[in-house]
């Protein structure tokens, strides 16, 4: 039987605020356990939320990016469990009246084919605390850094029908939210996390079959990992005659195992109720116009401009505009250095390559967007070589200077471009290949093009490798072909 | 010196009649003689009171003329205070010593005053009789042979008040928890406005009933302290930030134009009739004061009970969660993993009727149980509040009795809570509706003090202080004491 695979996601987005959402303590990631955890926080008795004014503008701009209603009147509920990692014995969150309405967020697929994933809603709440469980002598640690933390949970349609819509999807969120500025979008610390519900069912049917919800992925990676291993899963039990329990999975992506955490008869009854410490959160059409008109520019409109301003082609454009910090990298490159398909180049080249091996966003690379535009600018005036570009790349990144003219003369990396001299070298150094030479005159076209190559090792070790290889290039070829 | 108003104290502490040490000493005193056998509090703090009365003497005699520098008073147990145990009348929070001072407790700071100590009440102030309280029962003062309750939640700080053990005291009022325990020491005692007193710090019952509010002899104390606990919280999202009024400087004694509502469902066959008397007496003074009366209707009033068993409990439910083990407070010995942890530390640390009202709010939540009770009750609550809204287009101010009866004997309502919640008939249409409400000593039934509530339009404080100074000056009711056994030091 054909199956055809259905996937909303549940998308926890940190919002990138200072203070938490309900007290004045920090939100700064990495701080020793405890240390950023007020009365507040730790949920100490008589002590009240306060809301945090900056987190529902954040809330407001993401609406408003995906074309969605604001609630004007917004109500915070409890969410009564027990964990200790919840400090009150419940979360406050949104429930019947979320703060963002129903929207939509466009999708680019790999064969440049769009599709629409409707948002059902997106509501603020507080993140929980962390539970330790290693280093304590059998027992558990708290860490109630992370309680209070602003969240807003996007809830999408089941809109999906495959891992690369999914992923798609959570990337375009990941893209939006970092060009917005309300999110930091550090995966690895968990900034954004994804539960991805899937059901399968047979090609054709229009009802749905029985969902699974995989929590709490951190990866685009991770998550498609997940998405296979799950629908492999579901599709087999089906067709062994087996049926699927709605459950909670978890994911383990170093395994690459899943296993269930709870089923729907285990589920809490969360007994939601309008929180009486807080009042509804009444947003004026004069606040929401104010947000509108400080809008930051989001990655769409930003990818037209790159093509527009910049030619860049479809997919470069596509790739630079999805990251605010990527783009706003390439973008001062480009102008600093006057070249934007150079610069476009470095950019989805040697600095995504780097970014990717070292695991760090464009917003927090060692190498600034002016100094890369600096060096792209030495790649284009032939005052380095791409080879010697890459040294000072390196000396960059490592933050061994900072100064790209520095580095190059301190380096030796300066090109010799001056064709006087170059000639000189290349009449020394043919003065010693008589036999090459009259090897290469023997040889038809294609054999020449690759003796080219033996000539050339000689001339940059003469040049101490500073010799313009293109110059040498042409020099060369003019002498051996006269 | 125990009879005199927080006016009369300042006068005396400025004229140097006596020093603040020796004022807190004699209360002091007092306590260690008298309180054994009343039991109102759960700390009493010698040395630090007596080293802000010392503090507060500096002051005074460098010049300062600030009405509360100096003047003792007591908080209910249930304010943190900054390094002084605050136990909420539980055993779940036996050794929690704050590490922050509760906006009603500062702003006492702030003013100079000086704190003895803090009152017993019924655990997290469920309660009207204080027997609840894990710290033992408080005796009414006002008790001859038999012990008699002293009503509750704040039973500690009015039988403190009532004792001469404090010259005014700090209660709160989720249900009538200032004002059923003042009726029952013979004491005034006011529910502000929602809002109105900052509940930061204020250990949470119902969020959206409780209030702090001032328990003390005379309408003037209960103004004068009004005016320290009064006030914008930034702290605390639901304080109101309404300009407050000069409590003090609105008490003219005069009411002449003033209208005041009898509603026809409190004076009906149901009215204790010793208490429907002791009500034509203060209508008569009032009269006398150029009161005009007329009938009210608030035809909702006898869905309050109802409708706050179900939502006081549902808040309650989830307010106390957070008393799990985990963080401070009681926890269970030798716990063997997270759930035997929770589940003993919840059933050691909370006690009988904490627990029951933990089950009803939480069944009165439960997913398919909603809308039949908590929303309902949600319905009623706008209800009531309407037939407020519409009373108090016709009248200034509705009187009524506080309690269907004088204070009772220990165990008298027996095992059934129902009649015990009924205790809280005519008190907690206020706290639904979030309007003020005072309870004035009015009168006397078998011996045993009276009083008569008024309740009032949203942030009419000043105008009710008013009435309650005016009657108190035509009337000697707030000036009885119980003179027994109880409050006397033996020679």
């Amino acid at each position: 039987m054909e199956w055809e695979t259905v996937i909303g996601l549940e998308v926890h987005v940190q919002l990138a605020t200072k203070s938490k959402i309900f007290s004045g303590s920090s939100t700064a990631f990495g701080a020793e356990p405890n240390t950023q955890a007020s009365a507040v926080d730790l949920a100490l008795p008589g002590t009240l939320p306060v809301p945090n004014e900056q987190a529902f503008r954040y809330a407001t701009m993401f609406g408003l990016a995906i074309d969605a209603d604001i609630c004007k009147r917004s109500v915070f509920e409890r969410k009564n469990y027990f964990y200790p990692d919840l400090p009150k014995g419940y979360q406050t969150t949104q429930l019947d009246a979320p703060i963002v309405g129903a929207g939509v967020v466009e999708i680019t697929l790999k064969d440049g084919s769009k599709k629409n994933i409707r948002i059902h809603h997106a509501h603020l709440e507080e993140d929980a605390g962390k539970s330790l469980h290693e280093d304590y002598h059998g027992m558990s640690g708290i860490d109630l850094n992370r309680a209070g933390t602003p969240l807003i949970e996007v809830v999408s349609e089941p809109d999906m029908r495959n891992a690369e819509e999914a992923v798609e999807f959570a990337k375009t969120l990941h893209s939006i939210v970092t060009s917005l500025g309300i999110c930091d979008g550090e995966m690895s610390q968990g900034s954004m996390r994804f539960d991805v519900n899937i059901s399968v069912r047979p090609k054709g049917q229009s009802e749905f079959g029985t969902r699974t919800e995989t929590k709490n992925l951190n990866s685009f990676r991770f998550m498609e990992q997940a998405i296979a291993l799950e629908v492999e899963r579901q599709i087999d039990v089906l067709e062994e005659g087996g049926e699927i329990v709605q459950e909670t999975r978890l994911y383990d992506g170093d395994k690459h195992v899943a296993r269930s955490m709870r089923s729907k008869e285990e589920a809490n009854d969360y007994r939601y109720f309008p929180c009486p410490d807080l009042l509804p959160v009444v947003l004026t059409d004069e606040y929401i116009e104010e947000v509108r008109a400080q809008m930051p520019e989001l990655p769409a409109a930003r990818k037209e401009r790159f093509i527009s301003e910049f030619s860049l082609s479809d997919y470069d454009a596509g790739i630079l505009s999805a990251d605010a910090g990527l783009a706003s990298l390439f973008e001062t490159s480009a102008n600093i250095s006057g070249d934007a398909k150079l610069s476009a180049n470095w950019v989805m080249g040697e600095f995504s390559a780097r970014l990717n091996a070292d695991d760090v966003s464009a917003a927090n690379a060692p190498i600034s967007g002016e100094a890369l535009g600096q060096l792209v600018l030495r790649v284009k005036d032939n005052t380095v070589s791409s080879s010697g570009a890459k040294k000072v790349f390196e000396k960059l990144w490592s933050q061994e200077g900072s100064d790209v003219d520095q580095i190059i003369d301190a380096e030796g990396l300066k090109q010799v471009s001056d064709t006087g001299a170059l000639e000189a070298m290349v009449d020394e150094v043919l003065a010693g290949m008589a036999d090459q030479i009259a090897q290469y005159k023997a040889a038809d076209d294609k054999k020449r093009k690759k003796l080219m190559g033996s000539f050339m090792g000689p001339l940059m070790k003469a040049s101490k490798g500073q010799g313009n290889p293109k110059l040498f290039n042409e020099i060369l070829a003019k002498k051996l072909n006269d | 010196m125990l009879e005199l108003t927080i006016q009369e104290l300042a006068k005396g502490l400025r004229d140097k009649e006596f020093t603040s040490v020796e004022l807190t000493q004699a209360y002091l005193d007092r306590i260690d003689k008298l309180d054994s056998k009343i039991n109102s509090y759960i700390t009493v703090s010698k040395e630090q009171a007596l080293a802000n009365a010392a503090a507060a003497d500096e002051k005074i005699a460098a010049g300062d003329t600030g009405l509360w520098t100096g003047i003792p008073f007591a908080h209910k147990d249930i304010f943190c205070t900054e390094g002084t145990l605050t136990t909420c009348g539980s055993k779940m929070l036996h050794n929690f010593e704050p590490p922050y001072n509760a906006t009603v407790a500062q702003n006492f700071i702030d003013a100079g005053a000086v704190c003895l100590g803090k009152t017993n009440m019924d655990e997290f102030a469920m309660g009207s009789t204080n027997e609840s309280s894990y710290y033992g029962k408080v005796i009414n003062p006002w008790s001859g042979d038999k012990h008699l309750v002293p009503g509750g939640s704040s039973g500690g700080s009015a039988a403190a008040v009532a004792a001469r053990l404090a010259p005014v005291a700090t209660g709160t009022d989720t249900g009538g928890s200032i004002r059923q325990p003042a009726a029952f020491c013979g004491l005034t005692g006011l529910k502000p406005t929602y809002g109105r007193v900052s509940r930061y710090g204020m250990i949470a019952f119902a969020s959206s009933l409780d209030q702090g509010g001032p328990m003390a002899k005379t309408a003037e104390d209960c103004a004068a302290m009004l005016q320290v606990m009064a006030g914008h919280d930034a702290k605390d999202s639901t304080s109101i930030d309404k300009e407050v009024p000069d409590y003090l400087a609105a008490l003219s004694g005069d009411l002449s134009g003033l209208k005041i509502g009898l509603p026809k469902e409190y004076f009906n066959e149901h009215l204790n009739p010793e208490i429907a008397k002791v009500l034509d007496e203060a209508i008569e003074v009032l009269k006398g004061k150029g009161v005009e009366f007329k009938e009210v209707s608030l035809p909702n009033s006898q869905l309050g009970v109802p409708a706050y068993y179900v939502i006081a409990p549902a808040e309650a439910s989830a307010n106390l969660s957070r008393f799990d083990g985990v963080r401070y407070g009681y926890r269970c010995e030798e716990p063997n993993d997270l759930m035997d942890m929770y589940l003993r530390s919840r059933s050691e640390g909370f006690g009988d009727e904490v627990k029951r009202r933990i089950m009803v709010g939480t069944y009165a939540l439960s997913a398919g149980y909603y809308d039949a009770y908590y929303n309902k009750a949600m319905q009623v609550r706008r209800l009531i509040k309407n037939d407020f809204e519409n009373a108090f287009k016709d009248v200034d101010f509705i009187l009524g009795p506080t309690t269907p009866s004088p204070a009772f004997g220990f165990g008298e309502k027996g095992d059934d809570p129902v009649q015990m919640y009924l205790e809280d008939v005519y008190t907690i249409t206020a706290n639904l509706a979030g309007i003020p409400a005072m309870s004035l000593p009015a009168g006397t039934v078998d011996g045993l003090p009276c009083g008569i509530q008024l309740l009032g339009n949203y942030f009419d404080e000043a105008r009710m202080l008013n009435v309650g100074y005016a009657f108190q000056q035509e009337t000697e009711w707030h000036k009885q004491r119980p003179e027994n056994s109880l409050t006397e030091l033996s020679a």
